[in-house]
């Protein structure tokens, strides 16, 4: 393999250390670090103002529960009300180790799942704090009245979820976010009922204010009017989701973009593993060259439903005329002990290879099947629709089969995005001031996010981890005021104004879309399932030839000062494509293979994928040099004093 | 398939607005409906016109933001589907189809298909919440719901807050959208201390908000893409006239 001239690419820097890290016992770190931390008291706590920008299950609850403990919240969200960020769209469930199967599940048990499960490249102390809070969030959640699903007895159900042994996920039929997403929008309403929480929707953060080294807060442009503000405060928290839209064709909401990370990231912000991303093993298949979106099905399908492909090569035969034995199973016979439920990235992998091989099923040979007629058989047709009955019908409007009739169809598709901007263990970036939570940020998941972890963390975050770090920081606030009339206000403002500008004056031949759906194309095929040092270096070419491409030739219709949806479209792609540049670094620098990064250079003779823990047990947090410049890599080691880094294995 | 939309275009909330008439041809089958306006959309943009401005997220029917009325029918003729999840294949070759915003005095337009919905929040702001301040659960299992509140609680919150209900109703009215929220928090035992007050609150501020009364047509729960049932429209009722018998 020719190696990559790395100074080509990329430059090293510092390592980067997590000042705010407690040491000590693993179970007392999280208490230990509460109590250090500075307090506001209750009086001053009304002349603090916390901007959070995105509602969805981080931002909400986070807004929600400031608000509640008496500081003055600001919140943004694009979409026309906090109830509709993308959180809602969550189906499976969410994690919990309240071990009330009685099944051996312990915090210690999933913490252990989630270290090993993001394959030994998140931080121990951030993993254990949120396996201690998951129980807190089932309580908090019951209390507001999110409608779990129960047994007859009237106590919460459980079911079990890929990557893990014990029965720990908590589910409100396949809409669990949507029903955990509404407690935290409840909250925050009642909170912007009592005129706790300013609420701005409809308003798209496009850039962070930063004062004397502080982020003293945002420039806003508001959707309905095209009216640009700057507002000020004295933190700024970011819970503007991840960063999947980067492959056009993801499992996200349309709306859903990298922008408020990606303009923090430009003015400091390190930006942390963007490489890793999640593949979703059960997603309904594309159906033609309109796909705007896939859609997903969820994981928990894997309980009961079986995934195989015929053994033949280009076996045309309608599934119900294949025979059993000419049938193949591939994770039961791959992986006998976990079967059908190993974690997401093997899934995903598995069916990309047996896709490769020629084995895979509906047009163009990009599906598997996802069976329930055994499940059907056994259960009876009546509780497999009880527990799937919605996703069921969901893959039927969209494909137009009867998967009670024939098998599902299922491929990988973009899910999540474990990477995000840098946090230490208090959830500050490194620009003092500025706070992310949830998906934006990179700290509990590594390198791949278990099934049931996405909703457990960005509750972890905004409800309890959040409202009991930002105090040590609000403590030295108020902060001096910041007027209109600061030059890092004026210049800010300027920047955004001059972009807007930019796009409507350009006038080209291309629309928004048509560069966005190129640069996916280039992100999936190279930055995608498999990775490798010959795709990527070429990728990085292309995704540079595609950014001068862009701002020569892209077409913005209509004006600034009205709804402009393609405007708004434009200066996501823009950073979307900065974005896909530094995913490919990430990704080439990392030669190694681990969670949803693989790299084909780096596998075991079996295929699976080999990590190299003495080059590279670290998180690569980057610092930005300019639109053309060589991103510099800060490295920050990772140790592990309790989880001891294996060879992951779900055989 | 070959088709013809006549969208409504209005630039903006002064904008008198009308129909205006487009060619769509070569849709796949397969593309979903929004898909479809997104494939004109491209051409319009291309061709120096103003593209469609309409409301949509997940486009998987959960986040509630695509609204349109389709045929005269909000979000369409597929039973309990929103428009995201409506499929070209539910059409013919030939079809001329009707886009509509949502209409209703609550909902004002803000350009094109696109209809400010935020009085719905302040419904929810005037006690669609049970107060539980973080960090103030007792243990999940404290208190055991049966699992019949729990399922029929579960069924009225999966409301999506589309509007589609008032949309549909000849007065404009949000009471099964307000019903739905009711009925979700005064079925488990957490919400029964703000039961009263939740039902009178609420149903002020469905009126103050501008939302017309319901006279039990049934439209709403007709389009309803979840299928909230009419008859929480009646539990309502019983509610508001038990909290207004004990105050």
């Amino acid at each position: 393999m020719g190696e990559v001239n790395m100074t080509d690419f990329w430059a090293e820097g510092e390592p980067i250390v997590d000042k705010a890290a407690p040491d000590g016992p693993i179970e007392t770190r999280w208490e230990r670090r509460k109590f250090a931390a500075k307090l506001v008291n209750p009086a001053n706590r009304r002349k603090l103002t916390v901007i959070v920008v995105g509602t969805g299950l981080a931002g909400g609850s986070a807004a929600a529960t400031l608000a509640e403990q008496g500081y003055r919240v600001k919140t943004y969200c694009y979409q026309d009300s906090p109830r509709r960020a993308h959180s809602i769209a969550a189906q499976g469930g969410i994690n919990a180790a309240k071990n009330y199967r009685n099944d051996g599940d312990s915090v210690y048990r999933l913490f252990y799942d989630t270290v090993k499960g993001g394959d030994f490249r998140a931080r121990e102390s951030n993993v254990y704090r949120l396996a201690q809070e998951s129980v807190n969030i089932i309580d908090q959640a019951v209390a507001q009245g999110v409608p779990f699903a129960r047994e007859y007895g009237g106590l919460l159900d459980n079911r079990s979820f890929g990557g893990t042994q014990v029965s720990r996920t908590f589910y409100a039929r396949g809409q669990t976010g949507q029903q955990l997403l509404l407690g935290a929008y409840q909250a925050l309403e009642r909170q912007i009922g009592l005129g706790n929480v300013e609420m701005n929707a409809r308003h798209e953060m496009l850039d962070v204010i930063i004062v004397d080294g502080k982020a003293r807060g945002i420039v806003v442009r508001d959707m309905v009017t095209g009216e640009i503000t700057t507002e000020f405060a004295d933190a700024v928290v970011l819970a503007s989701g991840g960063y999947g839209n980067v492959f056009f064709l993801s499992t996200n909401a349309k709306g859903c973009n990298v922008t408020a990370a990606w303009r923090a990231h430009r003015k400091g912000a390190l930006f942390a593993n963007p490489c890793y991303t999640q593949i979703h093993p059960t997603c309904i298949p594309e159906s033609g060259s309109h796909q705007s979106k896939l859609t997903l099905m969820s994981e928990s399908l894997r309980n009961d439903g079986r995934v195989w492909v015929p053994k033949a090569q280009k076996d045309t035969r309608k599934a119900a005329d294949i025979p059993e034995d000419e049938r193949d199973y591939y994770l039961e016979r791959i992986y006998p002990s976990f079967g059908n439920l190993v974690p997401r990235d093997i899934a995903s992998r598995a069916a990309k290879n047996v896709c490769d091989q020629g084995r895979g099923v509906g047009p163009g040979g990009l599906g598997v099947y996802l069976d329930f007629a055994d499940a059907i058989q056994r259960l009876g047709r009546k509780a497999v629709e009880a527990k799937y009955g919605n996703l069921f019908e969901m893959y039927e409007r969209i494909t137009g089969e009867d998967p009670y009739e024939t098998p599902m169809r299922i491929y990988p598709a973009v899910h999540y995005t474990m990477g995000g901007l840098w946090v230490d263990y208090d959830l500050q970036s490194t620009i003092p001031g500025l706070f992310v939570i949830g998906e934006a940020n990179f700290s509990d998941h590594g390198a791949n996010r278990l099934g049931a972890s996405a909703l457990m963390q960005g509750l972890a975050d905004g409800y309890f981890v959040l409202p009991n770090t930002i105090n040590n920081y609000l403590a030295s606030g108020p902060f001096p005021a910041v007027t209109e009339t600061e030059p890092a206000v004026v210049e800010a403002r300027r920047q955004v104004e001059d972009q807007i500008q930019k796009f409507l004056s350009n006038d080209g031949d291309r629309t928004v879309d048509s560069f966005h759906r190129e640069l996916g194309h280039i992100m999936w095929e190279y930055c995608g399932m498999e990775r490798t040092e010959e795709g990527l270096t070429k990728a990085i070419g292309l995704i540079r030839a595609l950014k001068e491409e862009f701002w020569a030739r892209v077409k913005v219709p209509g004006k600034g000062e009205e709804l402009n949806q393609n405007l708004e479209k434009a200066g996501r792609v823009a950073d979307f494509i900065e974005l896909g540049e530094l995913m490919c670094i990430d990704a080439l620098h990392r030669r190694e293979s681990c969670g949803g990064h693989f790299r084909a250079e780096s596998q075991t003779p079996d295929g699976e994928a080999l990590r190299h823990d003495d080059e590279f047990s670290y998180a690569a947090a980057w610092e930005y040099f300019g639109a053309d410049g060589k991103p510099v890599l800060h490295k920050e080691d990772l140790n592990f004093e309790y989880v001891h880094p294996s060879t992951r294995s779900y055989k | 398939m070959n088709i013809k939309v006549r969208v409504w275009r209005q630039s903006g909330p002064q904008d008198k607005g009308r129909m205006v008439t487009y060619d769509v041809k070569d849709i796949s089958p397969d593309a979903s409906f929004l898909e479809m306006i997104d494939v004109l959309n491209e051409t319009l943009i291309l061709s120096g016109e103003d593209p469609i401005a309409f409301d949509h997220d997940c486009r998987e029917g959960i986040c509630g933001m695509c609204s349109m009325v389709v045929n005269g029918v909000a979000h369409g003729p597929e039973k309990a589907t929103t428009v995201c999840q409506l499929h070209m294949r539910k059409f013919n070759d030939g079809d001329t189809i009707d886009v509509e915003p949502w209409r209703a005095a609550a909902f004002p337009v803000i350009k094109d298909l696109v209809v400010d919905r935020s009085a719905f929040d302040k419904i929810i702001q005037a006690g669609g919440y049970i107060s539980a301040p973080t960090g103030t659960a007792p243990d999940a299992h404290a208190t055991p719901v049966p699992k019949r509140d729990a399922d029929a609680a579960f069924e009225a919150a999966t409301c999506i807050a589309c509007g589609a209900c008032v949309a549909a109703c000849p007065n404009g009215s949000s009471m099964l959208y307000t019903a739905a929220k009711i009925t979700h928090l005064g079925l488990l035992p957490q919400g029964q201390p703000e039961r009263d007050t939740r039902v009178v609150d609420m149903l002020q501020a469905q009126d103050d908000a501008g939302f017309g009364g319901c006279t039990n047509m049934g439209e709403c729960a007709e389009v309803c893409p979840k299928g909230i049932p009419l008859s929480l429209i009646g539990r309502l009722n019983s509610d508001y006239r038990k909290a207004l018998t004990r105050h």
